[in-house]
């Protein structure tokens, strides 16, 4: 029996491929459109701010699957197309060209899109945002050495960006606006780290600092802080956060929150529509609560969960979140969304820059934020899937084995 | 195309490998890791398929060696690759133990 139906997915991203790859190793035989606005097969985003900046690897070793292996598998790809609409009485997306694509179920993994500054200046050349491989090879066609990068936003992109830049030869000048580093994302004791981490490497972090004006002539030359100094500069790496790109979802009527909501199965308000990634807001189990997730792990989980959700072999979507980040020689870790924590253990010296703080709520682990020690980090990920019941004694003793805590 | 041949280099004791803690050798140009498993000694390539990560610095758990990087896991007897994002299998090698000596087989290199 052949399956005659297509199913299409709007987004050729890390989330978008994942769906194409789970359909087809479930054993889906029907037809697979995946649209992507970019010209580039999905990719790898964590090397866009290291490795690919750098100038280690090419743009295609960050390639997900090599393209052939998509044909092979019989995925339809449609680059640099964008779509326009969906029109879910039809059953059809409409393209920017206007071509109609008729679906019999829809993935929308449309991922989101950088926040831009709009202040006096920001459309210079030399002022730059870092989402894309194409956002990559500008900056590092740009960037010269000796000169000074200014990076607006302490996040987990600006600090990595200012991270790479440094080890290019830059001067990297980071402002953030809060009074801490990663203060979205960390507790205040490891943006404390974070701040001590990347001011001995060398990096100048302005905190409590804002950019008013970009400024020069044909291209970026300095720029004017929020306190009155002016600092010269050849590059500006904006990294102030991600929009989700929910608006072609909204447009079609389907219910957006802050993403495109979806149920624990990743399905939308439309039960032929389903979406992943960055996109989706979901109700986490664990969390007990709606989030939108921006993480690979997250990516790629929920894509694989989605593709499995359109052929009706579903299972609960709901993990621990995972994200992890590289800056300098320090590998970063986080499980979890620590809120609300009781008490704190810390595992190792954070002088030496390798240990993990555990955020106990009623002696269970309700996260944990890793600096080279992703293997303890995982032990503790186990031990907070099985909530099991932690002291602070034990979790910072380093002769205790963690794994020893799972089988107690 | 000639036969491989394997040559036998004694890399590690069976004191030094146990069922929580496997260990990175360097034979020649690879990167071999050596696990036990119910008992049992067996060699995989230690980088990760996907990106560069010692899959030694993994989480090991039913069987499975999981990349400690991106999650990635492994078949620690077979090197199979089971678990997105890795889709290449990791290359096993045989063992061989001689009392408390372990040997790992790889492919001769001609100098």
């Amino acid at each position: 029996m052949t399956d005659d139906r297509t199913f299409v997915i709007v987004g050729a991203s890390q989330a978008g491929g994942w769906v194409a790859n789970s359909l087809r190793s479930e054993g889906f035989e029907g037809k697979i459109i995946l649209i992507g606005e970019e010209e580039h097969i999905p990719y790898e985003r964590p090397p866009l701010s290291k490795e690919a900046l750098l100038g280690d690897v090419s743009v295609e070793s960050t390639y997900f699957w090599k393209k052939q292996t998509l044909e092979e598998s019989k995925i339809d790809l449609r680059l640099g197309t964008r779509v326009s609409s969906i029109d879910r009485t039809a059953k059809k997306v409409i393209t920017e060209n206007g071509e109609e694509i008729s679906f019999n179920k829809l993935a929308i993994t449309t991922g989101a899109r950088v926040r831009k500054l709009s202040i006096e200046g920001s459309q210079l050349p030399g002022v730059f945002y870092l989402r894309t491989i194409d956002d990559t090879l500008e900056i590092k066609n740009q960037i010269t050495k000796g000169s000074n990068a200014l990076i607006i936003g302490g996040g987990w992109i600006g600090l990595e960006c200012a991270a790479t830049l440094t080890k290019l030869g830059c001067k990297s000048i980071v402002v953030e606006a809060a009074d801490r580093l990663c203060g979205r994302a960390v507790t205040p004791e490891i943006s404390n780290w974070m701040l001590d981490y990347h001011s001995k490497n060398g990096v100048d972090i302005h905190l409590n600092t804002g950019i008013d004006i970009f400024q020069g002539k044909e291209k970026l030359e300095s720029a004017v802080l929020s306190n009155g100094e002016k600092v010269d500069c050849t590059v500006a790496v904006v990294g102030i956060g991600v929009i989700p790109n929910s608006e072609l979802a909204a447009d079609a009527g389907l219910d957006v929150d802050n993403g495109i909501v979806v149920n624990e199965q990743t399905q939308t308000s439309d039960p032929d529509i389903y979406a992943a990634g960055d996109v989706a807001n979901h109700p986490n189990a664990i969390l007990s609560r709606r989030i939108r997730l921006e993480s690979y792990e997250n990516a790629q989980n929920q894509g694989i969960a989605a593709g499995k959700a359109m052929l009706g072999n579903s299972e609960p979507y709901s993990e621990i979140p995972w994200f992890w980040s590289d800056q300098f020689d320090a590998n970063i870790q986080m499980i979890g969304i620590p809120e609300n924590w009781d008490t704190t253990a810390t595992r190792g010296k954070p002088e030496n820059n390798e240990f993990v703080t555990f955020y106990l709520k009623n002696g269970v682990i309700d996260g944990a934020i890793s600096i080279n020690n992703p293997r303890d980090l995982r032990f503790g990920k186990r031990l907070m899937q099985e909530k099991k019941q932690v002291s602070v004694e034990d979790l910072s003793n380093m002769g205790i084995k963690l794994q020893a805590l799972l089988r107690s | 195309m000639t036969d491989e041949i394997i040559e036998f280099h004694a890399v590690a004791t069976t004191s030094e490998v146990t069922e929580d803690e496997p260990k990175a050798v360097s034979i020649g140009r690879l990167d071999v890791g050596i696990y036990q498993l119910d008992g049992e000694f067996y060699a995989i390539d230690d980088i990760c398929t996907h990106a560069y990560a010692c899959m030694t610095d993994g989480y090991i758990e039913d069987g499975q060696i999981e990349c400690p990087l991106h999650g990635a896991c492994f078949d620690i007897k077979t090197g199979k690759a089971l678990t997105a994002p890795a889709t290449i299998d990791l290359r096993p090698y045989p063992v061989k133990v001689d009392g408390d000596q372990i040997s790992v087989g790889v492919p001769k290199v001609d100098d």
